[in-house]
């Protein structure tokens, strides 16, 4: 399938900074593509650089096969991490000035329905909640019934339901046949939104491949977790290597009957043990490390 | 470029300053607080310029028949008569310069005092003319000008429209988009197909439409109220306004066109509007003052928008008579526009 879009040799340097280094990816139509990685790891320089917003130092971004034009951005919709509105507007004034903007819209009343603002409609942009704003900022990105689709960091700041919330929204947007583009921090959204994700370090893919690819490639095995308070004796002993973590010891194990079997014969609580199959943030962490970054 | 997109922008603008009620009272409210208060001060027609303390006297209010002092003074204009009981509280005022000159008044010395500065040089001139015989008084050859006499008040109140357009410009120009630079609405824009052109278009009519909407309702606000004289036609005064006002929003342009500080951008604004306030001749003549000062005063727009203004209501001047300054602020316009297009960003 001919991608959508085509990041060929990707460069962009800050002075002396290199924030992306020669990065090469393409995302495919209808997908949400997701672009992960850690602080700094150059995620929103590559998504402004692809967005238009900033330019490239070398590298070329192909859209539909051809370098894009300036109607590419009447082809996009972009929800920016943090973006403060025009003031004194309400939803509804907002909406409909950024629908002024563009030459092919969508409905603001549709919007208005599809990203759940309906109450709070004609108040200000500024006085409405953290989730709200961020349904707005959604609404205003597809204001132009984009084809392509950026979400920087969409549920950043927002409380388990508003992001549920927003999750079903942007699972509606992808039903609908839109391409996203998305960068999170959350590995959770990441694994229930993406089809397909880059992981980025140091302004390099470092792997790529759908969700469940990169489990498979990169954390094989079932974590075992037993609880301090079930931690009797000294377990150095086990065949099985464990981790001591806050919460207990941790053992990575590719057989699960093995080990609950050796751990009951030691006679060790299982009450409150927790069995986990390895998820995108044990990936994600592998790759990237626990280091704290700058 | 988008005609449509430009309406859009300049509506958005215009909402913004209609509706931040507390932003658009002040810009209304303070100009006419200063013309109100220098209206006060300085309309009447008993205006006292030089206040002479007189004691002993048992009370404040002085009644200038009861008081022995030379007739020619007493009737001497400008002058505003103050009583003290004693010589030390008199001269506590005059140490003070509260007052500007002392007279004892039951000295048959005429005995006064007086303090340093022309304001009590100029009183005791006055005094020592007034005690020299009826017959030296009044030698010269008096002669008068025709016509109505210019107000202070008169030649002040463009000047504050003028001071107040300058400021509302640069701010509301220069100082908004950098701090729409700063919280990220230049880069939400730079998302859409707007161009710069098509939005600096729109902020720039935006604030053109509202100066010329503040100075509308001003103008015939403080006319009604304190009765400017408008020896002119309103259209060439509103003319010249309307072309200052062009290019002093282009200045605020390149204040905007680059960087995110909103504190360095406020210390531009304030390094080219307090100069062009104090040397366009908003408050005071700068007749006497050295070549060098009027040079840089030829440079600053405001200098220009005040010339062509005041030679209207106050001259009667036409057209004609401003078209040098309006030819001067056309192509100061021009310019500024070309600079603050070219180095304008986006981006921080």
């Amino acid at each position: 399938m001919p991608h959508l879009l085509e990041v060929v040799d990707l460069v962009k340097k800050f002075k002396k900074v290199t924030a992306v280094d020669g990065i090469r990816f393409g995302i495919e139509a209808g997908i949400c593509f997701g672009l992960l990685g850690p602080n700094g790891a150059g995620k929103t320089t590559t998504i402004e650089v692809i967005e238009g917003i900033i330019p490239p130092t070398s590298g070329r971004i192909l859209y539909r096969g051809e370098p894009r034009t300036p109607d590419f951005r009447e082809a996009i919709g972009i929800q920016f991490q943090d973006t403060t509105l025009l003031s004194f507007m309400t939803v509804r004034e907002t909406l409909k000035t950024f629908q002024q903007l563009y030459r092919h819209t969508a409905s603001v009343d549709h919007l208005i329905q599809l990203c759940r603002l309906a109450e709070v409609a004609d108040h200000y942009n500024n006085h409405i909640s953290g989730g709200q704003k961020q349904r707005l900022l959604l609404a205003m990105a597809l204001i132009n019934d984009p084809d392509l689709l950026f979400l920087d960091e969409p549920s950043t700041g927002l409380d388990p339901q508003a992001r549920r919330n927003l999750w079903d929204i942007i699972l509606e947007i992808k039903r609908a046949g839109k391409t996203l583009i998305l960068t999170t921090h959350y590995m959770e959204e990441a694994q229930y939104l993406c089809d397909e994700i880059v992981i980025m370090d140091r302004g390099q893919v470092i792997a790529k491949g759908s969700p469940a690819e990169l489990i498979r490639t990169h954390c094989r095995g079932t974590t075992v977790i037993l609880p301090w308070t079930s931690v009797r004796d000294d377990l150095s002993d086990l065949s099985v290597n464990g981790r001591k973590t806050a919460q207990g010891v941790e053992i990575q194990t590719d057989d699960v009957n093995g080990c609950l079997k050796e751990l009951m014969d030691r006679s060790v609580d299982l009450d409150d043990i927790t069995v986990r199959s390895p998820n995108l943030e044990d990936v994600f962490l592998k790759l990237t490390g626990r280091q704290l970054r700058k | 470029m988008n005609l449509k997109r430009i309406r859009v922008m300049f509506r958005a603008r215009n909402m913004e300053f209609f509706r931040d009620r507390a932003a658009f009272g002040w810009n209304f409210l303070f100009p006419f607080l200063i013309v109100a208060g220098f209206a006060v001060i300085f309309g009447g027609d008993t205006r006292s310029e030089y206040k002479v303390g007189v004691f002993p006297h048992p009370t404040v209010q002085v009644d200038l028949e009861e008081i022995a002092v030379p007739e020619a003074f007493k009737e001497t204009r400008y002058l505003d008569f103050i009583g003290f009981p004693s010589m030390e509280a008199g001269l506590t005022k005059l140490r003070d310069h509260k007052i500007d000159f002392l007279i004892q008044l039951d000295s048959p010395e005429n005995a006064y005092w007086v303090s340093e500065g022309p304001k009590g040089y100029v009183v005791e001139q006055l005094f020592n003319a007034a005690l020299a015989p009826e017959e030296y008084r009044g030698l010269g050859l008096r002669g008068e000008i025709e016509g109505r006499p210019v107000r202070y008040i008169d030649w002040l109140f463009p000047g504050i429209l003028a001071m107040n357009m300058m400021f509302s410009a640069l701010w509301g120009v220069g100082f908004v988009i950098v701090r729409y630079r700063k919280n990220g609405v230049l880069k939400r824009l730079k998302a859409t197909p707007l161009t710069a052109v098509e939005y600096l278009t729109a902020q720039m009519f935006s604030r053109i439409f509202v100066l010329m909407f503040t100075l509308a309702v001003m103008w015939f606000g403080c006319e009604l109220f304190f009765g400017f004289q408008v020896r002119g036609s309103r259209v060439w005064i509103f003319l010249a306004y309307f072309l200052g006002g062009l290019c002093l929003t282009s200045l605020g342009m390149i204040v905007a066109a680059r960087g995110i500080s909103e504190e360095f951008a406020s210390g531009v604004i304030n390094f080219i509007g307090l100069p062009m306030m104090f040397l366009s001749e908003v408050w005071f003549s700068l007749e006497g003052a050295p070549r060098w000062v009027h040079r840089i005063a030829e440079v600053f727009p405001l200098t220009h928008v005040l010339r062509a203004v005041r030679r209207v209501m106050n001259e009667g001047a036409g057209l004609a008579g401003i078209t040098p300054e309006l030819t001067i602020l056309a192509v100061l316009t021009l310019g500024f526009l070309m600079i603050g297009a070219f180095l304008f960003s986006w981006n921080e």
